[in-house]
């Protein structure tokens, strides 16, 4: 294609991740309107539109510049932690967890936010950083208390699942930062140690309960190890090729919860196969590694640990999601990204690609507006 | 990546440079783990979706399909002429299946509401509920009508564990008239479960049988049950039918039974405690078999409730026992006919004459005949019509037990016979080796006399007893049977003289068209007669009551056997009943019953008259009875042991002493004149009867 026909600010689009991302959204779309029993209503329309409204912002997005990013870290981080602070006393006074805030217009989960945003404070603090107090304890304890705040009031909301997302975004933005390997090494060691203690004593029972039956299903077949057992009965049985459009038993008759949110991987792969669940597979390898590029061939610091970061955050859903519908994690309420329905979720990944976008453009050397 | 171990040891030098390095290889070791989570999924999709695909597959399907039994519809159980004895009719029901119940307390109370069940359904609801096995349904009602159906049906999602059902139940159209004879039908018990794990006896709304036909021909009755194969969603409401596969009705089993007859001699029965059997003497086939009082059928397949359990144990007619085959009796003087059929067979002159003053010194002690004014002279005929024992007292002793007892095997007595019944009681026709065997005492003159009126050790049932009839009719060795069309071989003959046959059938016509003891059991036809004989048995001592009044249990039990026509004898009827007071209480319902047989309009109007006074049929008598048990204990009745209805409707041994000692016989009353009875001449009743104690007759 011929810049002088197309124009400079379409052309320049990362169209090699746009294209089979746009496919996956088609497909995503295509499961919700079987799931909704052969209907646009009331999933598979809203999705496409949320994902044309968000990609728009992920353009816009991509339009700002490196300045403005450094400029907003703090003050966004600092907002959103606000934001949990606010959830934690209205949920206080209404009684009983609470997770989001209804502005009126919509309801706002800011621990979803606050996913991209750990990614991004970090990134500025170590570019912050003098290079040379990177390896000390500077260089850790102020990091460790920005991921250890948020992911602390997540947690006691309870979402155990968006607080592990904090972390492990958070985390990976430091590994990255060059912080001394052998740290990340006795952490690990140390969550080894801790993480059957606190199984016992800081998890919530239903929590605990998730764990036992992912790691037994079959003990409990129509409790709690329901979901997971279901989810591999759909996956299962569909198969090579899939039972066909529209023909998911699974989850046209119920057996699968959430068969159009945390489950809808499950609720495509009855339908479509292992080709289904491949193309899938397929597209997030397409959007995860283009990050991963954007990040090597960032300009500097701050935005390879922010193209990283986002791209970590964005593959720590896919992991998770898959792995739990598969039968290989536990039930955690995390979505999976484009194919899900649900305005948050969409929300926090278009932010993280229209992030790297953003790194993108820097990379390419015309952004006049740094 | 390298590792550099020295690094580690001294403070790491680091710059923008190492910085960038490190980035680079990290970012590469970070893109290797996510490659190796996605070749992870991956592998595991592939894993999923191909290797375990055809479980997967078979597991989606069994989520998907819900495989339901359909229980068979029962056979048919038809008389002679196809009428139904026992049907099914088309019902909606409501079962529950206890361990599927998530809260069985608020689900039965829900129920409850629903279907607007009394207190004392809910508790025999409950009682059953306690002996259920988990897995097998239990009936909470049948026969609704769609009002209640539906409404209990459109709340089945909420209440899980309950099924409603549109189905067959069984349906007896004469319902207390062939309890006994058909049986009933009920849940699978535990117990039969284990025996039989055919999966239809779980099935809601399946019945078994339980007594009689009903249980002994179970597996042909049975039929195969059908399916429903449907998909439903996961909580259980049903999308749409996948296919079905009919059921396969039971076989229909037909009967000798003709059901106006067997309805027709139940009714007759009335109020007293009586079996009636009706038999075609020519085949052997059994056209009636009549148990009064009696359960109604219908009533029992939803299980035997507290109330109805209670109402039926305390009635001492023992409505749960078959009096038929169960209910063993002394014959009295029906074995009359059967005993000079003995003397002629042992070379007696049927006119050889004896004088009858009333009594017959025998040994030291004096047997009276039951008439005290005596007979006069008595040859073998009067001896017969007018029941006269000294005749056969005076003979018997010349003859001896063997000859006799012999032709009462001849006749039918003492046999069990190869019926289709879950019990039968045989009896006893007792000789001097059965004696000795049985008490390891001699055989006594004094026991053959007490033999040849049918008193002592005698014991028969009404079976027996029309077996008995048919063979003096017919001459034939006539089986009774149940099963139509079981073949028309011809009986073979008793090998006894025809001539000795024609005297004793004069002499039974005698009884009730000539100078005989039951002028009044003629049959209201001018062409037709009867020939019968009555016989009375002493139930208690006399010491203890006279056998004709005071306590109904210590009351004599009424006999008459017969046949008719008396010249080309085509019917055999027995009936007893039980504290009737003497035969006149047996031979006025063997004379309806013939009427009916041979006319059924002029037979119905008699019983519609008689039924007036008894308050209303067989079955409305039993409904009037349980509400007023249901006024008067309401739920406080006691709870049904479960082995307890097997033990009443199973027990041998009949509840009432027989007298079967000759060591205390008393005198009959006179009882020619002055027996208040209604319907009935004085009763012909003949008891042997030394009066007082044998020491003061010894003189």
């Amino acid at each position: 294609m011929s810049r002088s026909i197309v124009p400079e600010a379409i052309s320049r689009q990362p169209w090699q991740m746009l294209i089979p991302l746009c496919c996956l959204v088609s497909l995503g779309a295509a499961v919700l309107y079987s799931a909704a029993g052969g209907s646009l209503q009331p999933y598979a329309l809203s999705h496409v539109v949320r994902f044309g409204i968000f990609l728009v912002m992920a353009v816009i997005i991509s339009r700002l510049s490196r300045n403005l990013f450094r400029l907003a870290a703090y003050p966004v981080y600092g907002g959103i932690v606000v934001l949990l602070v606010l959830v934690e006393l209205i949920g206080a006074v209404g009684g009983g967890s609470q997770r989001w805030l209804n502005l009126g217009f919509m309801t706002l989960q800011p621990s979803e936010l606050m996913k991209p945003a750990i990614v991004l404070v970090l990134a500025r603090f170590y570019e912050t950083l003098p290079q040379a107090m990177t390896a000390s304890w500077r260089g850790l304890v102020p990091a460790g208390l920005l991921i250890g705040l948020p992911a602390l009031f997540v947690m006691i909301q309870p979402d155990l699942g968006t607080a592990l997302a904090i972390c492990f975004g958070g985390a990976v933005t430091m590994f990255l930062a060059g912080l001394p390997l052998w740290w990340f090494v006795s952490a690990g060691a140390a969550v080894m140690v801790i993480a059957p203690v606190s199984f016992f004593t800081l998890l919530h029972g239903y929590q605990r309960n998730r764990v036992l039956t992912f790691l037994d299903p079959e003990s409990d077949p129509l409790g709690t190890g329901y979901h997971i057992t279901q989810s591999k009965i759909a996956i299962g049985s569909g198969g090579i090729f899939g039972k066909g459009f529209g023909n998911g038993t699974q989850s046209h008759l119920q057996y699968l919860p959430e068969p159009h949110t945390d489950f809808v991987f499950a609720t495509m792969s009855e339908e479509w196969g292992l080709m289904g669940g491949l193309f899938v597979l397929f597209v997030f390898a397409v959007v995860l590694g283009w990050g991963m590029n954007v990040a090597r061939r960032a300009p500097d610091r701050f935005s390879s640990l922010l193209a990283a970061g986002m791209t970590a955050t964005m593959f720590f859903y896919v992991m998770i999601n898959l792995m739990m519908v598969m039968g290989l994690a536990p039930v955690v309420g995390i979505p999976l990204p484009f194919m899900s329905h649900g305005g948050t979720s969409m929300l926090t990944n278009m932010i993280c690609l229209g992030t790297i976008m953003a790194v993108h453009r820097w990379s390419q050397g015309r952004g006049s507006l740094r | 990546m390298k590792i550099d171990f020295r690094r580690w040891l001294r403070p790491p030098h680091v710059t923008t440079g190492t910085l960038r390095n490190s980035f680079d290889r990290r970012t590469v070791v970070l893109g290797t783990i996510q490659g190796g989570v996605g070749a992870l999924l991956a592998a595991r999709m592939t894993y999923l979706s191909v290797f375990e695909n055809e479980k997967y597959k078979l597991e989606a399907e069994s989520n998907r399909v819900n495989l339901s039994l359909i229980p068979p519809r029962r056979g048919w159980i038809l008389d002679r002429h196809g009428q139904p004895l026992a049907s099914n009719r088309a019902d909606f029901r409501v079962d529950v299946v206890p361990e599927q119940m998530k809260d069985a307390e608020r689900t039965i109370a829900e129920l409850g509401r629903l279907l607007s069940l009394s207190p004392v359904d809910l508790q025999d609801l409950q009682d059953k509920l306690d002996k259920a096995h988990g897995f097998a349904p239990v009936e909470v009602a049948t026969g609704l009508d769609l009002e209640r159906f539906s409404a209990v049906s459109v709340r089945l999602p909420d209440l899980p564990g309950v099924v409603t059902q549109r189905g067959f139940s069984r349906f007896y159209p004469t319902g207390p008239s062939v309890g006994h004879l058909i049986g009933y039908v009920g849940a699978a018990s535990a117990e039969e479960y284990e025996k039989d794990h055919d999966p239809v006896l779980i099935t809601p709304g399946y019945k078994v049988g339980k007594d009689a036909l009903e249980k002994i021909f179970e597996k042909d009755l049975r039929g195969s049950p059908g399916a429903r194969r449907v998909e439903v969603t996961a909580s259980g409401r049903i999308v749409r039918n996948l296919d079905t596969r009919e059921d396969v009705p039971g076989k229909t089993i037909k009967l000798t039974i003709d059901a106006g007859i067997q309805d027709f001699a139940a009714r007759r029965i009335g109020l007293e405690s009586a079996a009636v059997v009706v038999m075609d003497c020519r085949n052997g086939d059994v056209l009636a078999m009549a148990s009064m009082p009696s359960y109604d059928p219908n009533s029992f397949s939803d299980g035997i409730g507290r109330l109805e359990w209670k109402m039926l144990s305390e009635d001492d007619h023992v409505p749960l026992r078959n009096k038929v085959l169960r209910g063993l009796y002394p014959p009295g003087s029906t074995v009359k006919p059967m005993v000079a059929l003995a003397f002629m067979e042992a070379g007696l002159d049927p006119d050889e004459s004896v004088f009858c003053g009333g009594g017959l010194r025998v040994g030291n002690r004096v047997f009276h005949c039951w008439n005290r004014r005596g007979h006069g002279s008595v040859n073998m005929a009067k001896g017969i019509y007018q029941s006269c024992d000294v005749y056969f007292y005076h003979f018997a002793q010349r003859i001896g037990m063997d000859p006799i007892a012999a032709m009462a095997w001849r006749l039918g007595l003492g046999h069990e016979f190869e019926l289709p019944v879950v019990g039968q009681s045989y009896g006893t026709v007792p000789d001097p080796a059965w004696k000795l065997r049985k008490y390891g005492k001699e055989w006594q003159t004094f026991d053959t006399v007490n033999a040849t009126i049918g008193q002592g050790y005698f014991l028969v049932n009404p079976l027996q007893q029309a077996v008995q009839a048919s063979r003096l009719a017919s001459g034939k060795i006539i089986m009774p049977r149940l099963l139509h069309g079981a073949g028309d071989r011809p009986a073979a003959s008793l090998g006894i003289p025809q001539d000795h046959l024609a005297y004793i059938h004069q002499a039974m016509s005698d009884v009730a068209n000539g100078p005989g003891s039951a002028p009044n059991s003629k049959l209201p036809f001018p062409n037709i007669k009867l020939a019968g004989k009555t016989g009375t048995a002493q139930v208690v001592g006399l010491n203890i009551g006279s056998g004709k009044g005071g306590l109904w249990k210590h009351r004599d039990h009424g006999h008459f056997i017969c046949f008719a026509p008396f010249d080309n004898p085509v019917y055999a009827c027995s009936v007893v009943v039980e504290h009737g007071g003497g035969s006149g209480a047996a031979y006025p319902i063997a004379r309806d019953v013939l009427t009916y047989v041979f006319d059924r309009q002029k037979g119905m109007d008699i019983l519609t008259e008689l039924e007036k006074n008894w308050g209303g049929t067989a079955k409305e008598r039993l409904d009037t009875r349980y509400r007023a048990y249901s006024a008067q204990y309401g739920a406080g009745a006691p709870a049904v042991a479960p082995e307890a209805l097997q033990q009443a409707s199973g027990s041998q041994e009949p509840r009432q002493p027989i007298v079967s000692d000759a060591q205390s016989p008393a005198p009959e009353p006179d009882a020619a004149p002055g027996i208040p009875r209604a319907d009935a001449p004085p009763a012909p009743a003949s008891t042997s009867t030394p009066s007082g104690t044998p020491g003061a007759n010894a003189q």
